[in-house]
Protein backbone atom coordinates (compact mmCIF):
# COMPACT_ATOMS: atom_id res chain seq x y z
CA UNK A 1 0.00 0.00 0.00
CA UNK A 2 1.44 3.36 -0.29
CA UNK A 3 -0.39 6.01 1.23
CA UNK A 4 -3.14 6.09 4.14
CA UNK A 5 -5.57 7.27 1.77
CA UNK A 6 -5.35 6.85 -1.95
CA UNK A 7 -5.28 10.09 -4.14
CA UNK A 8 -7.56 10.73 -6.38
CA UNK A 9 -4.99 10.37 -10.17
CA UNK A 10 -6.28 12.82 -12.85
CA UNK A 11 -5.53 12.17 -16.38
CA UNK A 12 -1.74 12.71 -16.61
CA UNK A 13 -1.41 12.51 -19.64
CA UNK A 14 -3.54 15.49 -20.74
CA UNK A 15 -1.48 17.36 -17.82
CA UNK A 16 1.86 16.53 -19.76
CA UNK A 17 0.27 17.65 -22.99
CA UNK A 18 -0.34 21.14 -21.68
CA UNK A 19 2.96 21.25 -20.06
CA UNK A 20 4.48 20.47 -23.37
CA UNK A 21 2.73 22.50 -25.08
CA UNK A 22 3.55 25.02 -22.29
CA UNK A 23 7.34 24.25 -23.25
CA UNK A 24 6.38 25.11 -26.60
CA UNK A 25 5.00 28.39 -25.67
CA UNK A 26 8.46 29.08 -23.69
CA UNK A 27 10.80 28.15 -26.86
CA UNK A 28 8.56 29.97 -29.38
CA UNK A 29 8.24 33.19 -27.22
CA UNK A 30 12.08 33.35 -26.27
CA UNK A 31 12.28 33.93 -30.07
CA UNK A 32 10.70 37.12 -29.86
CA UNK A 33 12.87 40.30 -30.00
CA UNK A 34 10.34 42.11 -27.46
CA UNK A 35 11.97 41.81 -24.23
CA UNK A 36 8.73 41.94 -21.73
CA UNK A 37 7.40 38.47 -24.64
CA UNK A 38 10.94 36.96 -23.68
CA UNK A 39 10.44 37.45 -19.79
CA UNK A 40 6.82 36.54 -19.98
CA UNK A 41 7.54 33.19 -22.22
CA UNK A 42 10.78 32.33 -20.02
CA UNK A 43 9.23 32.76 -16.31
CA UNK A 44 5.93 33.05 -16.70
CA UNK A 45 5.48 29.79 -18.16
CA UNK A 46 8.42 28.25 -15.72
CA UNK A 47 5.91 29.61 -12.99
CA UNK A 48 2.97 27.76 -14.41
CA UNK A 49 4.90 24.65 -15.15
CA UNK A 50 6.27 24.57 -12.05
CA UNK A 51 2.51 24.91 -10.36
CA UNK A 52 1.18 22.12 -12.72
CA UNK A 53 3.71 19.60 -11.75
CA UNK A 54 3.44 20.66 -7.74
CA UNK A 55 -0.69 20.38 -7.70
CA UNK A 56 -0.84 17.28 -10.30
CA UNK A 57 2.07 15.48 -10.37
CA UNK A 58 3.16 16.05 -6.33
CA UNK A 59 -0.11 16.64 -5.41
CA UNK A 60 0.56 18.93 -3.10
CA UNK A 61 -2.91 20.35 -3.28
CA UNK A 62 -4.49 17.39 -1.28
CA UNK A 63 -1.81 16.84 1.50
CA UNK A 64 -1.51 18.15 4.69
CA UNK A 65 -1.62 21.88 5.00
CA UNK A 66 1.40 22.15 6.94
CA UNK A 67 3.63 20.99 3.95
CA UNK A 68 3.31 23.93 1.63
CA UNK A 69 3.91 25.98 4.34
CA UNK A 70 6.58 24.15 5.24
CA UNK A 71 8.34 24.16 1.58
CA UNK A 72 7.39 28.37 1.36
CA UNK A 73 9.01 29.16 4.44
CA UNK A 74 11.70 27.86 2.64
CA UNK A 75 10.95 30.14 -0.27
CA UNK A 76 10.97 32.63 2.16
CA UNK A 77 14.41 32.22 3.37
CA UNK A 78 15.57 32.38 -0.52
CA UNK A 79 14.05 35.62 -0.79
CA UNK A 80 15.00 37.12 2.68
CA UNK A 81 18.77 35.93 1.07
CA UNK A 82 18.03 37.76 -2.23
CA UNK A 83 17.46 40.89 0.02
CA UNK A 84 19.87 40.99 1.99
CA UNK A 85 22.69 40.27 -0.54
CA UNK A 86 21.20 41.39 -4.03
CA UNK A 87 22.27 45.37 -2.95
CA UNK A 88 25.85 44.53 -2.45
CA UNK A 89 26.49 42.57 -5.48
CA UNK A 90 23.75 44.45 -8.02
CA UNK A 91 24.69 48.02 -6.65
CA UNK A 92 27.74 50.69 -5.78
CA UNK A 93 26.08 52.14 -3.10
CA UNK A 94 23.04 52.60 -1.19
CA UNK A 95 21.43 54.72 1.39
CA UNK A 96 24.02 54.95 3.87
CA UNK A 97 26.75 52.73 2.07
CA UNK A 98 29.24 52.65 -0.84
CA UNK A 99 31.54 49.44 -1.66
CA UNK A 100 34.72 51.26 -1.59
CA UNK A 101 36.57 48.92 -3.88
CA UNK A 102 34.11 50.04 -7.00
CA UNK A 103 35.53 53.27 -6.76
CA UNK A 104 38.80 52.15 -7.34
CA UNK A 105 37.58 50.20 -10.46
CA UNK A 106 38.13 46.79 -8.74
CA UNK A 107 34.63 45.78 -8.93
CA UNK A 108 33.24 45.52 -11.99
CA UNK A 109 29.61 44.41 -11.41
CA UNK A 110 26.81 46.39 -10.40
CA UNK A 111 26.94 48.52 -13.79
CA UNK A 112 29.81 51.57 -14.23
CA UNK A 113 30.28 53.78 -10.92
CA UNK A 114 28.09 56.91 -10.49
CA UNK A 115 29.84 60.47 -9.38
CA UNK A 116 28.73 60.15 -6.54
CA UNK A 117 30.40 56.77 -5.62
CA UNK B 1 7.39 -8.52 4.94
CA UNK B 2 4.89 -8.70 7.62
CA UNK B 3 3.56 -5.31 9.09
CA UNK B 4 5.14 -5.73 12.41
CA UNK B 5 8.46 -6.09 10.76
CA UNK B 6 8.40 -2.92 8.70
CA UNK B 7 10.56 -0.64 9.70
CA UNK B 8 8.92 2.47 11.76
CA UNK B 9 9.49 4.59 9.29
CA UNK B 10 6.72 2.77 7.27
CA UNK B 11 4.08 2.32 10.19
CA UNK B 12 4.23 5.46 11.87
CA UNK B 13 2.50 8.23 11.39
CA UNK B 14 2.69 10.87 14.14
CA UNK B 15 2.14 13.88 12.11
CA UNK B 16 -1.03 12.21 9.77
CA UNK B 17 1.92 11.66 6.78
CA UNK B 18 3.56 8.30 6.97
CA UNK B 19 7.01 9.21 8.10
CA UNK B 20 8.65 7.96 5.06
CA UNK B 21 6.55 10.48 3.19
CA UNK B 22 7.62 13.00 6.18
CA UNK B 23 11.16 12.64 5.47
CA UNK B 24 11.01 13.27 1.63
CA UNK B 25 8.95 16.27 2.24
CA UNK B 26 11.94 17.67 4.76
CA UNK B 27 14.60 16.49 2.01
CA UNK B 28 12.81 18.42 -0.82
CA UNK B 29 12.64 21.45 1.63
CA UNK B 30 16.04 20.95 2.47
CA UNK B 31 17.06 20.81 -1.45
CA UNK B 32 15.07 23.97 -2.00
CA UNK B 33 17.16 25.85 0.40
CA UNK B 34 20.22 24.60 -1.82
CA UNK B 35 19.03 24.75 -5.30
CA UNK B 36 17.09 28.42 -4.39
CA UNK B 37 20.38 29.88 -2.92
CA UNK B 38 22.34 28.77 -6.35
CA UNK B 39 19.69 30.30 -8.31
CA UNK B 40 18.78 33.22 -6.44
CA UNK B 41 22.81 33.85 -6.06
CA UNK B 42 22.68 33.69 -9.81
CA UNK B 43 20.17 36.01 -10.55
CA UNK B 44 21.70 38.73 -8.74
CA UNK B 45 24.38 38.16 -10.43
CA UNK B 46 23.28 37.88 -13.54
CA UNK B 47 21.27 40.79 -12.91
CA UNK B 48 24.87 42.88 -12.11
CA UNK B 49 26.29 41.61 -14.78
CA UNK B 50 24.98 42.84 -18.05
CA UNK B 51 27.77 41.22 -20.39
CA UNK B 52 27.27 37.82 -19.55
CA UNK B 53 24.37 38.12 -21.95
CA UNK B 54 27.09 37.27 -24.63
CA UNK B 55 28.39 34.38 -22.73
CA UNK B 56 24.71 32.79 -22.27
CA UNK B 57 23.94 33.08 -26.14
CA UNK B 58 26.22 30.38 -26.55
CA UNK B 59 24.09 28.20 -24.87
CA UNK B 60 22.51 25.38 -26.76
CA UNK B 61 18.61 26.24 -26.20
CA UNK B 62 17.13 23.20 -28.50
CA UNK B 63 19.49 20.90 -26.47
CA UNK B 64 18.15 22.87 -23.42
CA UNK B 65 13.93 22.46 -24.60
CA UNK B 66 14.67 18.70 -25.80
CA UNK B 67 16.19 17.81 -22.21
CA UNK B 68 13.25 19.59 -20.68
CA UNK B 69 10.38 17.17 -22.86
CA UNK B 70 12.38 14.74 -21.32
CA UNK B 71 12.38 15.48 -18.26
CA UNK B 72 8.56 16.43 -18.38
CA UNK B 73 8.23 12.64 -20.03
CA UNK B 74 9.92 11.00 -17.29
CA UNK B 75 7.50 12.94 -15.00
CA UNK B 76 4.43 11.87 -16.36
CA UNK B 77 6.16 8.02 -15.96
CA UNK B 78 7.05 8.67 -12.65
CA UNK B 79 3.23 9.43 -11.49
CA UNK B 80 2.03 6.62 -13.55
CA UNK B 81 4.33 4.58 -11.63
CA UNK B 82 2.96 6.16 -8.10
CA UNK B 83 -0.75 5.24 -9.74
CA UNK B 84 0.37 1.87 -10.51
CA UNK B 85 1.57 1.32 -6.86
CA UNK B 86 -1.87 2.95 -5.72
CA UNK B 87 -3.77 0.15 -7.44
CA UNK B 88 -1.11 -2.18 -6.05
CA UNK B 89 0.18 -3.32 -9.42
CA UNK B 90 3.99 -3.53 -8.13
CA UNK B 91 5.34 -4.50 -11.81
CA UNK B 92 3.66 -1.99 -13.69
CA UNK B 93 4.71 0.73 -11.12
CA UNK B 94 8.68 -0.63 -11.69
CA UNK B 95 8.24 -1.07 -15.15
CA UNK B 96 6.96 2.80 -15.20
CA UNK B 97 9.94 3.62 -12.62
CA UNK B 98 12.95 2.06 -15.44
CA UNK B 99 10.77 4.15 -18.06
CA UNK B 100 11.46 7.35 -15.89
CA UNK B 101 15.35 5.91 -15.34
CA UNK B 102 15.51 5.90 -19.21
CA UNK B 103 14.46 9.01 -19.19
CA UNK B 104 17.29 10.59 -16.71
CA UNK B 105 19.89 8.42 -18.95
CA UNK B 106 18.86 10.38 -22.16
CA UNK B 107 18.90 13.68 -20.46
CA UNK B 108 22.05 13.16 -18.54
CA UNK B 109 23.61 11.79 -22.04
CA UNK B 110 22.39 15.32 -24.55
CA UNK B 111 23.68 17.05 -21.21
CA UNK B 112 27.15 14.95 -22.00
CA UNK B 113 27.06 16.13 -25.61
CA UNK B 114 26.20 19.65 -24.52
CA UNK B 115 28.87 20.32 -21.99
CA UNK B 116 31.28 18.45 -24.61
CA UNK B 117 30.24 20.87 -27.41
CA UNK B 118 30.45 23.78 -24.87
CA UNK B 119 34.39 22.30 -23.65
CA UNK B 120 35.31 22.21 -27.24
CA UNK B 121 34.49 25.85 -28.08
CA UNK B 122 36.74 26.98 -25.01
CA UNK B 123 33.88 27.74 -22.51
CA UNK B 124 35.02 25.91 -19.20
CA UNK B 125 34.19 26.23 -15.72
CA UNK B 126 36.82 29.40 -15.29
CA UNK B 127 35.69 30.96 -18.36
CA UNK B 128 33.85 33.14 -16.85
CA UNK B 129 31.19 33.75 -14.03
CA UNK B 130 28.07 32.81 -16.36
CA UNK B 131 30.12 29.70 -17.08
CA UNK B 132 31.05 29.30 -13.64
CA UNK B 133 26.94 29.33 -13.02
CA UNK B 134 26.49 27.33 -15.67
CA UNK B 135 28.16 24.17 -14.79
CA UNK B 136 27.96 24.13 -11.22
CA UNK B 137 23.90 24.33 -11.27
CA UNK B 138 23.70 22.03 -14.23
CA UNK B 139 26.46 19.78 -12.66
CA UNK B 140 24.49 20.02 -9.46
CA UNK B 141 21.25 18.91 -10.90
CA UNK B 142 22.65 16.12 -13.43
CA UNK B 143 23.70 15.39 -10.11
CA UNK B 144 20.10 15.03 -8.65
CA UNK B 145 19.05 13.12 -11.55
CA UNK B 146 22.01 10.60 -11.21
CA UNK B 147 21.53 9.99 -7.61
CA UNK B 148 17.59 9.37 -8.75
CA UNK B 149 17.90 7.19 -11.38
CA UNK B 150 19.84 4.84 -8.51
CA UNK B 151 17.18 5.12 -6.29
CA UNK B 152 14.38 4.81 -8.90
CA UNK B 153 16.09 1.21 -9.74
CA UNK B 154 16.22 -0.04 -6.12
CA UNK B 155 12.66 0.81 -5.54
CA UNK B 156 11.80 -1.06 -9.16
CA UNK B 157 13.47 -3.86 -8.18
CA UNK B 158 11.59 -4.34 -4.97
CA UNK B 159 8.28 -3.00 -6.81
CA UNK B 160 8.45 -5.72 -9.68
CA UNK B 161 8.34 -8.09 -6.32
CA UNK B 162 4.94 -6.25 -5.00
CA UNK B 163 7.27 -5.20 -1.85
CA UNK B 164 7.19 -1.77 -0.63
CA UNK B 165 5.32 -0.10 -2.87
CA UNK B 166 4.89 2.97 -0.41
CA UNK B 167 8.30 3.92 -2.22
CA UNK B 168 6.80 4.26 -5.17
CA UNK B 169 5.40 7.87 -4.22
CA UNK B 170 8.24 9.02 -1.80
CA UNK B 171 10.75 8.70 -5.16
CA UNK B 172 8.42 10.05 -7.71
CA UNK B 173 8.26 12.95 -5.46
CA UNK B 174 11.91 13.62 -5.63
CA UNK B 175 11.47 12.90 -9.33
CA UNK B 176 9.30 15.73 -9.69
CA UNK B 177 11.10 18.28 -7.61
CA UNK B 178 13.80 17.54 -9.56
CA UNK B 179 11.84 18.06 -12.78
CA UNK B 180 11.11 21.68 -11.42
CA UNK B 181 14.55 22.62 -10.62
CA UNK B 182 14.87 22.17 -14.15
CA UNK B 183 11.99 24.00 -15.57
CA UNK B 184 13.46 27.08 -13.91
CA UNK B 185 17.08 26.17 -14.58
CA UNK B 186 15.86 26.20 -18.16
CA UNK B 187 14.62 29.90 -18.58
CA UNK B 188 18.03 30.66 -16.43
CA UNK B 189 20.45 29.29 -18.63
CA UNK B 190 18.98 29.03 -21.96
CA UNK B 191 16.33 31.45 -22.47
CA UNK B 192 17.09 34.92 -20.82
CA UNK B 193 19.65 36.53 -23.43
Amino acid sequence: MTTEAHVHHPNYVKIWAVLVLLLIVSVVGSMSHIRDVVLIAAFGVALVKAYLVAKNFMHINIEKRWVPYLLITCLLFIAILFAGVAPDVMKHSGENWSKFPAKQGAVTSGGPATKNE
Amino acid sequence: MSASAKPIANTRSGTGIPTVRLITWWVIASEIVIFGGLLATYVMHRLGHPEWTEAASHTNTWAGAFNTFVLLTSSLCAVLAHQAADAHDGPKAAKMLRLTVLGGLIFLTVKGFEWTADIHEGFVLSSGGFWSFYYTLAGLHGLHVLAGMIIMLIVAADATKNQELQRVECIGLYWHFVDIVWIFLFPLLYIAR
